[in-house]
């Protein structure tokens, strides 16, 4: 018999395909179905943010971090809000901490519901996406009640939040929270037990502890590998240090393990909401120094000074004292973070944003090399990969 | 300031005399500049001392001030878990000097120096693998300099006689418009010419 001469097949993945959740372009090297090398090509998202915040000033640059990770806007404003906060040397009302953890933990769940529904469907399970957009849909009509946009929030800002809550809505989030759970539970009946969904996850694209932290694992990913380590526990921001809560941890490292880390962790997020809405004091949500946060309508109608602040805080903005500070938020997705280099004047002088999902992509070889093809868009879809933040 | 956070900086000045060349705390955060050679044994002495365990590299980066010699600043972020710590590293590098790649200590650099190089040219020496990553295939200059225009050099369309992507030079209706909030009325705590006698009367200048 001739001697055939065999050659790895190369394929290219995306980055139009459902599975790359977004625009990821990935070139498999194939021995047979079994994968040989896999090279994220990435950046077909990229939007130039950073380069955008160095031309605006702080506050007209807030709303690019909704833009990243659109499937949780809140938690990067969080950050970014968190930072300037940081430079100035200022401090949220208490009230205004209690309405951003809410939201952060409400962006949470979003984010969560998004992945763990995903990455069911990217594995052949249609139902959960139908049912937890439904539940997402109630929670985004939560964001635009308070802020006025579903997605795009721009609601945390430097020294609080633009609004307060309006009136029932804090009973109608209460009575969210309450049945919210149950979605929690139905959306377990469909997948924990699903013999397809295990045989599909389980002990695909293993980590070890040692190996999340070497490849710059955050979050949940992290936290399956058995790492309990969360930012809310060890480095609490806001009012976080006050409210009682668990870190889920996983064991094994696998897909499942992270997918059960995140359904651990919503029913955490729900409690938060809870203890929030509880604990919430009365008061001012926003600092009242009108340097840096704008006067109240009513009284520019009256005040000059007033009218003043308001034409050149959203002209020229404010000023922050030059300095430099990384500031992180434990984002649904991992440890994301603003280092923010401030030069005295009233634009940043360099905002290099930290991604999660920018080191997570990056192990994607590590995990997917020697599985088979299918278990590339379990491990994509496991690592929770939006582009929007990775690409900037 | 947290006293426990001066004292390990003085340890990391004292441990790493010969490499480190300057330790400061601001915002309660530790800022080490370290001599661009050493920055491996650095990396590597931050993992593995017991007293650091810094053992995640949590972000890489490149700042550009074009004004110095040595114009870019190349900053590495760590966490040590085990301490509960954040450190920052700070290495100065110029267009042409390589810095050492941090792909031997931890793994992840390898993206963040990519886009290191990618956005503003700083090579990585030792480097497994120093392609670009965020910018299109075959871009040409690196847009996070200062000296990059925001709006870029080209822009691109769908042909329709010639059916494909053509790239043009960047041509723009209206110029781009900056505004310059340096205004002279910032700091109004100066004193005012010919009013210094306002303070002398106040018991001396503050």
């Amino acid at each position: 018999m001739a001697e055939s001469q065999i050659r790895n097949f190369t394929l290219n993945f995306g980055p139009q395909h459902p599975a790359a959740h977004g625009v990821l372009r990935l070139v498999l090297e194939l021995d047979g179905e079994v994968i040989d090398r896999a090279d994220p090509h990435i950046g077909l998202l990229h939007r130039g943010t950073e380069k955008l915040i160095e031309n605006k000033s702080y506050l007209q640059a807030l709303p690019y971090f909704d833009r990243l990770d659109y499937v949780s806007p809140q938690n990067q404003e969080h950050a970014f809000a968190l930072a300037i906060e940081k430079l100035l040397a200022i401090e949220a009302p208490p009230r205004g901490q209690y309405i951003r953890v809410l939201y952060a933990e409400i962006g949470r769940i979003l984010n969560h519901i998004f992945n763990v529904c995903t990455f069911a469907m990217d594995i052949g399970a249609m139902t959960p996406m139908l049912w937890g957009f439904e539940e997402r849909e109630i929670l985004m009509e939560f964001c635009e009640r308070v802020s006025g946009a579903r997605m795009h929030m721009a609601y945390f800002q430097p020294g609080g939040v633009v609004a307060d809550l309006p009136d029932g809505l804090a009973d109608d989030i209460r009575a969210w929270a309450e049945h919210a759970p149950g979605f929690v539970d139905d959306c377990e009946t469909l997948l924990t037990e699903n013999r397809i969904f295990k045989q599909r996850t389980v002990d695909i694209g293993v980590i070890t502890a040692e190996q999340a932290m070497a490849w710059s694992f955050t979050g949940p990913n992290l936290r399956a590998a058995g790492v309990p380590w969360d930012l809310r526990k060890a480095q609490p921001y806001d009012v976080y240090d006050r409210l009682h809560f668990g870190i889920p941890v996983g064991k094994h490292g696998d897909c499942y393990d992270r997918y059960l880390v995140r359904i651990a962790e919503m029913r955490e997020s729900i409690k938060i909401v809870k203890q929030c809405l509880d604990d919430m004091p009365a008061g001012p949500v926003m600092l009242r120094n009108h340097k840096i946060s704008p006067p109240p309508r009513a009284e520019m109608k009256e005040s000059m000074e007033a009218l003043i602040h308001h034409f050149k805080l959203y002209t020229e903005g404010y000023h922050v004292a030059a300095g430099e500070t990384y500031t992180v938020v434990e984002a649904p997705k991992g440890e994301f973070g603003v280092y923010l280099i401030s030069d005295g004047t009233n634009k940043p002088y360099r905002c290099k944003i930290r991604a999660p999902g920018f080191a997570h992509l990056q192990a994607l070889e590590f995990l997917s090399k020697g599985h088979m093809l299918a278990d590339v868009v379990a491990n994509i879809g496991s690592l929770d990969i939006v582009f929007g933040e990775i690409d900037r | 300031m947290d006293p426990a956070l001066h004292d390990f900086g003085e340890f990391i000045a004292d441990s790493l005399s010969r490499e480190v060349l300057e330790t400061k705390i601001e915002c309660n955060e530790l800022i080490v500049a370290v001599h661009r050679e050493a920055i491996v044994k650095v990396l590597k002495f931050l993992r593995d001392d017991v007293n650091c365990q810094f053992k995640q590299l949590l972000d890489v980066c490149g700042v550009d001030y074009p004004h110095r010699d040595d114009r870019f600043d190349v900053v590495y972020n760590l966490l040590s878990l085990t301490h509960n710590r954040r450190i920052r590293l700070k290495v100065r590098t110029d267009e042409e000097t390589p810095v050492p790649s941090a792909t031997g200590v931890f793994v992840s650099a390898n993206w963040w120096e990519r886009e290191a190089w990618d956005f503003f040219g700083i090579y990585f020496s030792d480097h497994p693998d120093l392609r670009r990553i965020m910018t299109d295939y075959g871009f040409d200059g690196h847009p996070l300099r200062k000296d990059f225009p925001l709006t870029g050099h080209v822009e691109l369309r769908y042909d329709d006689e010639r059916k494909r992507v053509v790239y043009e030079p960047v041509k723009l209706v209206q110029e781009y418009r900056g505004f310059d909030f340096l205004s002279p009325w910032e700091g109004a705590s100066a004193a005012l010419p010919g009013d210094e006698k306002a303070n002398a009367a106040g018991g001396g200048e503050s």
